[in-house]
């Protein structure tokens, strides 16, 4: 019973863990590059074709961003999930 | 074959295959009703809820208010798909897993009491509500323009159709005309922004053309420096550069972000899949398919705004196109001859002292072209060059004659680029496959809220399963019949700002609260009603004082206008729960339990069938 409770709360933690990291990334590609640097980035990165690379990040950049996000969920949560699966197994 | 029979065999067959497959689908049981018995595949699911999420504003709208926002427009870009990885990696696994049917039940029973549940009702109705009223308005206008029907005639078939195939079929009838009601948008929306993506940048991939080089003028310049100029000579801002002060817009964002991630009809599409796996990668498609769209908008609102400005701007009307003339017909587009030249002139907020590029003087009421009456003698309503004259009194304070509507760079986008007659055809289909998706997912959870979680938890909890969908069915009536009122006699002129302010409370009343619900083990009911109340009294307050008593820009708190409030509401919200919280008792074990239950996968998980 510890057993599981301590694997549950490990898989717990590694669950945080994974929407943390996503969401700093989320708040990066999109509050981050997309209004509160925009300037900056406009200035100081390398244009997407003709677009500035802030402007850029604002209409499709972000949203290309947050497809990626949520495939690294799926994936990221699925290796999650076996490896508290693999303790469970072991405690039985 | 005219444009009117096109219409009628493209939209008569789209009318067709829903209704179709909502008397295949239609629905038996509570289950069924609810969440279509649970069985729907990720792909599947994923195309539904993409549909429901495109609304007839984002559909119709979203692409002229980039157009005309520049850079601003940005916040609904990143708003709407950015609140979905929100809702994603925060909300719908967990309330998968919980495995009822509505969202006012998981807050009903995460916060043991029933009045939880009775404010989380009336949170979701009211937000439906407001979100359905857009809706209905959006299948109205493109009745209007397609049949030559009244407004209030095209809300009133909408209304028919969509209560015949989502009050009759329930979750499980919608879904699948949901799946073919994305097909046809999605259709409906990228070949348009194809072909003008070859006619005016050489480039087959619209999202590329926009970044691309602008190759129909005499020189290849790059497009978005093409626009830019384009928009500077007339007087209008840069294209690249926003308006909105930064505090601003980082809270209408993070406003429809959280909005999204509380919107309950969307919510429960989840619940339609097998288990909490299928639920992320039906989140994976979802957004796939909603990026497709996403991406699409811009390059529409941007291309079509040269197209429309290049095409009308200093040529005289008797020569303008034919489209104008028709779009003149519906009033979605008005031209005012301030100078009595003949010639259509636009001119940007730039080029006059007082910084307006109003055609007509705007009131609080008047913001959109009024006619004379058609019993009023023909000089009054044909002006010298055979244009149709306004009944509002005309703003001479600025030289701009043009007038148009948001909607306009999506609804004569095929015309400007003189594509075949089909395409237009499949455009209007598409159009009401938005408006009709997204009200069958809302009216599907107004009913719910009524039939289940009011009637069957709180007012009659012996109901037998017949009889609740007995009553989810005769509450979707009455929904829609006050949606089809509001959506004749919008509160508010853009499609899109009513649907924004339906973002705003769920941002400040559901979102927090669900968000508490499964992260924080000592979040207890008193606090989480007291953050429900407080969060969208403030936002609604804020809301009317600005829309309907005047309230002014000068008068904003910290600069944030109504659209952006919702993100102060939510953390109000917080504020007022944890502290709530912190002096009132701990939740009772059998919560923590719950709590714990939804939180990890496997054990006993709840089919989405038990109520």
């Amino acid at each position: 019973m510890a057993k599981t409770k301590a694997a549950k709360g490990r898989y717990w933690r590694a669950h945080l863990r994974c929407v943390g990291v996503l969401l700093v990334i989320w708040f990066v590609t999109s509050f981050g590059c997309g209004i509160l640097l925009r300037d900056w980035l406009d200035e100081n990165f390398p244009s997407v074709g003709s677009a500035p690379f802030g402007f850029w990040m604002a209409q499709q950049g972000s949203i290309i961003s947050f497809v990626l996000i949520l495939l690294g969920y799926k994936f990221w949560m699925e290796r999650i999930e076996a490896d508290l699966e693999h303790d469970e197994e072991e405690v039985k | 074959m005219t444009q009117d029979t096109w219409n009628f065999i493209f939209i008569g067959l789209s009318f067709a295959l829903y209704i179709g497959i909502a008397v295949r689908q239609r629905a038996g049981s509570t289950s069924e009703y609810y969440t279509a018995g649970g069985g729907v595949s990720p792909f599947a699911n994923g195309m539904a809820t993409a549909a429901d999420w495109m609304s007839a504003a984002t559909f119709i709208s979203m692409a002229g208010l980039i157009a005309s926002k520049g850079f601003d427009g940005a916040q609904f870009l990143m708003g709407w798909t950015g609140g979905f990885v929100l809702l994603t990696v925060l909300m719908v696994p967990f309330l998968r897993k919980f495995g009822k049917a509505t969202v006012p039940d998981f807050i009903g029973e995460r916060y043991y009491s029933k009045g939880a549940r009775g404010v989380a009702v009336v949170c979701a109705i009211f937000i439906c509500l407001t979100y359905i009223m857009g809706q209905m308005n959006g299948v109205g206008v493109v009745f209007s323009q397609l049949f030559g029907v009244s407004l209030a005639q095209g809300v009133v078939i909408g209304s028919a159709v969509v209560f015949f195939y989502a009050g009759m079929g329930g979750m499980k009838g919608i879904t699948y005309t949901q799946v073919a009601q994305y097909t046809v948008m999605a259709f409906a929306y990228t070949i348009p922004a194809v072909f003008i993506a070859i006619a005016m940048t050489n480039n087959v991939v619209p999202q590329l053309g926009l970044i691309g080089e602008y190759t129909a003028g005499e020189e290849a310049v790059p497009f978005l420096e093409k626009l830019n100029r384009i928009n500077t000579d007339l007087g209008f801002e840069e294209y690249t550069s926003g308006k909105l002060e930064k505090i601003d817009l980082f809270c209408i964002t993070a406003a429809l972000m959280c909005g999204t991630a509380g919107l309950p009809h969307v919510i429960v599409r989840f619940f339609t899949v097998k288990d909490v796996k299928s639920v992320r990668k039906s989140a994976c498609w979802t957004l796939t398919f909603i990026a497709v769209i996403y991406l699409t908008a811009p390059t529409i609102g941007a291309f079509s705004r040269v197209n429309l400005i290049e095409s009308l701007n200093n040529s005289s009307y008797e020569k303008a196109p034919e489209w104008f003339k028709d779009f003149e017909k519906t009033g979605q587009m008005a031209w005012v001859d301030k100078n009595d030249d003949g010639v259509i002139q636009f001119h940007g907020p730039g080029h006059s002292k007082n910084g307006t590029d109003s055609v007509f003087v705007v009131t609080s009421t008047v913001k959109k072209p009024i006619y004379p009456e058609d019993s009023a003698p023909e000089e009054q309503r044909v002006g010298k060059y055979g244009e149709r004259i306004l009944a509002n009194k005309t703003d001479l304070s600025n030289p701009n004659e043009l007038w148009f509507g948001n909607d306009i760079m999506v609804m004569a986008n095929p015309h400007m680029a003189g594509l075949p007659k089909w395409v237009i055809a499949l455009l209007m289909a598409g159009c009401i496959a938005a408006a009709l998706s997204t009200a069958a997912g809302l009216l599907l959870v107004l009913s719910t809220s009524i039939s289940h979680d009011l009637m069957k938890k709180i007012v009659k909890p012996d109901m037998t399963d017949q009889e609740e969908v007995k009553y989810a069915r005769a509450a979707s009536f009455v929904a829609l019949t006050v949606a089809a009122y509001f959506g004749i006699n919008p509160p508010s002129t853009f499609i899109a700002k009513t649907v924004a302010f339906a973002f705003g409370l769920a941002a400040s009343s559901f979102f927090p609260t669900l968000l508490m619900g499964i992260f924080s083990r000592k979040m207890n009911k008193e606090g989480a009603i007291a953050g429900m109340v407080a969060g969208i009294g403030f936002t609604l307050s804020y809301i009317i004082y600005f829309q309907f008593l005047g309230g002014t820009k000068a008068q904003y708190l910290f600069g944030i206008s109504p659209e952006g409030i919702g993100f102060l509401g939510m953390i109000i919200n917080f504020l007022v729960a944890f502290t709530v919280a912190k002096f009132t008792p701990a939740p009772p074990k059998e919560v923590t339990d719950l709590i714990d239950n939804v939180r990890y996968p496997g054990g006993k998980e709840t089919a989405a069938q038990d109520h």
